[in-house]
């Protein structure tokens, strides 16, 4: 043992195997079986029929991806750029939701966006709906938000969006900013000391927040269950069905999370490769 | 030397952890005498636990599942060691039929007398050997009557366009292909291939058509109570408990019939703890329990007496006398079960076309 503290590791390295590794090698026992224990890839051949809702699913995780993206960088860079007391109170202000329970987030929600809900009588007491219906000569009540597929972005990039502002955030409030005066003094203008400094700078950060909301987001099955109405299927509803629905078929269950972990593995990697090349770029 | 001190400990944790996951077993020559149950979650009057353990100085380890379908997971994987069960009928034909459940002896439930000659030996027990009936009740239609003109009474309204988006249809297999049969006039136990097309496409019409507004379980309280669908399937006894908070939902079970289903304690095979597990289930069947949890539950007990004597127990306890219509809605009477009928279980072909054309429906 070269490293004297590398001892320390030895839990951690129990734990990953008992937790980590025997969990997906069952996995894959699993998918590669049928219910009597005999080798086959039937559970592989019937995945074609789900073909849908793998495509729902990444649809969806990516447009919340994006989404949280786009809420979540310039929301790193502007607290990045504040005073050291209220970055601490933005840091909390925004961590706050995620000492509430997942669940309850997310019931909350469903509550607000309903038909009935908080939201549509708002817009009903300040007469948003008698105004429409005046001017268009329409006849609606409500807005239709819940069991929609929009419900179930914005579910989840409520819930997700602070792992993509966390991991962004330490990035640039750590930048150096004197390589920011040096670009400024080489006589750069505030884009291309973004677009040349500080971007390819913070990627670490948003490539850790990208993995950080995708993954989840791809995976969920609650969020679409009380957001989309239980007709929003995506993969995590459809593994849970054969764990605990009445379809009980643990096997095809099994396939089904073997290939999404394949798919996100894959596009992990091409990602991971496309970041290192953008930092590599830098350098030179 | 310290590596090994420091292998050592982990393996010992992990070896703790491994051992809480098989839960909380006695240990077995120990004093403590002790019962594992495992029931449906707001499907006990809690304070019976304590009276129990009064009574005879058994520890009562209680714990809830929220499905017959996790609860057979979870017993198929092997991760829990639970003595008393209360699964639904066609759950505990499929555990019967798989050799899961242990004979009762029935010498030490005594109790087991007052149970109404009406469910025992019902077809998901023909003989009687392995249960004990916990609770009954029937599925019907909930609808909000101040969104919908006139009586509903058939299924036809959970397939009626004339309500599009606002029906809340119930998120499982068996029940919502089973509402689809019955509007059909087929039989809620068929195997026919035809019919059970039949109705997937009658459900994947009105979806088409947009009549459902969710698939849902459990969200259906907050739903229904807040008035934002006129229409859902669901429990007898879980409409009682909306009504507390929206006196404009009304219950029918529909002309066609529907299904009535039995909760009932079984003793698994590999149970530890047998002679604990039949004094529990014995003390769950007394007249004074059963009334206590189906006052709590709202789920109609088996037992003859507590039938007979809820109404007069209602009225002492509250002060006013109990509405017939409602208690008949928590216990049917006979000419609605005549209508019903018990699921039983499948042979697997069947499960495995349930299983397909309810992932169709849901893609």
């Amino acid at each position: 043992m070269k490293n004297k503290l590398s001892r320390f590791a030895v839990p951690y390295v129990v734990w990953m195997a008992l937790f980590v590794v025997i969990p997906i090698l069952m996995i894959v026992v699993y998918a590669f079986t049928s219910a009597d224990g005999t080798p086959t890839l039937d559970n592989f051949a019937r995945i074609g029929e789900y073909f849908p809702v793998f495509v729902r699913s990444f649809k969806l995780a990516l447009i919340a991806t994006l989404v949280c993206l786009l809420i979540g960088y310039p929301l790193a860079c502007a607290l990045a750029r504040e005073g050291a007391r209220f970055q601490r109170v933005a840091m909390m202000l925004i961590m706050l939701p995620m000492w509430m329970n997942f669940l309850l987030r997310t019931y909350a929600w469903m509550s607000i966006l309903e038909n009935t809900g908080l939201l549509n009588r708002l817009f009903g007491a300040i007469g948003l709906f008698d105004l429409i219906n005046s001017l268009f000569g329409t006849d609606i009540e409500y807005f239709k938000m819940i069991n929609t597929q929009g419900a179930v972005v914005l579910g989840m990039v409520y819930n997700f969006l602070p792992f993509m502002v966390l991991p962004i955030y330490s990035v640039i409030v750590k930048l150096d900013q004197k390589l920011i005066e040096a670009a400024r003094d080489l006589g750069a203008d505030g884009v291309t000391v973004f677009r040349r400094v500080t971007l390819p700078l913070s990627l670490p950060g948003v490539l850790s927040g990208i993995t950080m909301v995708f993954v989840p987001a791809v995976s969920t099955f609650a969020i679409s269950q009380l957001l989309g109405g239980g007709q929003q299927l995506l993969l995590g509803n459809l593994i849970e069905m054969q764990f605990k629905g009445a379809a009980y078929n643990p096997q095809l269950g099994s396939a089904v999370a073997l290939v999404m972990m394949v798919i996100v593995v894959i596009c992990m990697t091409v990602m991971n490769r496309f970041g290192e090349g953008e930092e590599q770029a830098v350098i030179l | 030397m310290k590596k090994l001190v420091s292998l050592t400990a982990a393996f010992a944790l992990s070896a703790g952890l491994l051992a809480g996951c098989s839960g909380t077993a006695s240990e077995p020559g120990s004093e403590d005498r002790v019962v594992n149950v495992c029931s449906w979650g707001e499907y006990i009057d809690e304070s019976l636990i304590g009276e129990f353990e009064e009574q005879t100085g058994i520890r009562v380890n209680y714990q809830t599942v929220p499905s017959n379908e996790e609860l057979y997971s979870i017993l198929s994987m092997g991760g829990a060691n639970y003595d008393v069960i209360v699964p639904s009928d066609y759950m505990i034909s499929q555990l019967i039929e798989e050799d899961m459940l242990a004979e009762l002896n029935y010498d030490n439930i005594p109790n087991f007398s007052k149970i109404d000659d009406r469910f025992k030996n019902l077809a998901y027990d023909p003989e009687n050997k392995y249960t004990v009936p916990y609770a009954w009740g029937t599925l019907g239609i909930i609808y909000n009557t101040s969104k919908v003109d006139g009586e509903i009474t058939s299924w036809d309204a959970m397939f009626d366009t004339q309500y599009a988006d606002q029906v809340l249809m119930i998120n499982n297999s068996r029940d919502a292909l089973g509402i689809a049969l019955l509007d059909l006039g087929y039989s809620v136990n068929t195997d026919s291939e035809e019919e059970l097309q039949a109705a997937y496409q009658r459900l994947a019409d009105a979806k088409e058509a947009g009549v459902y507004q969710a698939f849902v379980m459990d969200e259906v309280f907050d739903k229904m109570e807040a008035g934002e669908a006129a229409i859902a399937t669901y429990y007898a006894g879980d409409y009682l408990s909306m009504l507390e908070n929206n006196p404009d939902l009304a219950y029918v079970v529909p002309e066609e019939g529907s299904n009535w289903f039995v909760d009932a304690m079984c003793v698994l095979k590999d149970a530890e703890n047998k002679d604990e597990a039949e004094e529990w289930i014995n003390f769950m069947c007394s007249t004074e329990a059963s009334l206590k949890n189906m006052d709590y539950i709202w789920y109609a007990s088996p037992n003859t007496e507590a039938l007979e004597q809820y109404p007069a127990y209602y009225e002492e306890l509250y002060g006013e006398p109990l509405d017939q219509e409602l208690y008949e809605i928590m216990a049917a009477p006979q000419e609605v079960l005549d209508r019903c009928e018990v699921y039983l279980v499948r042979p697997a072909e069947t499960r495995a076309l349930y299983n397909d054309l309810w992932t169709q429906l849901s893609i």
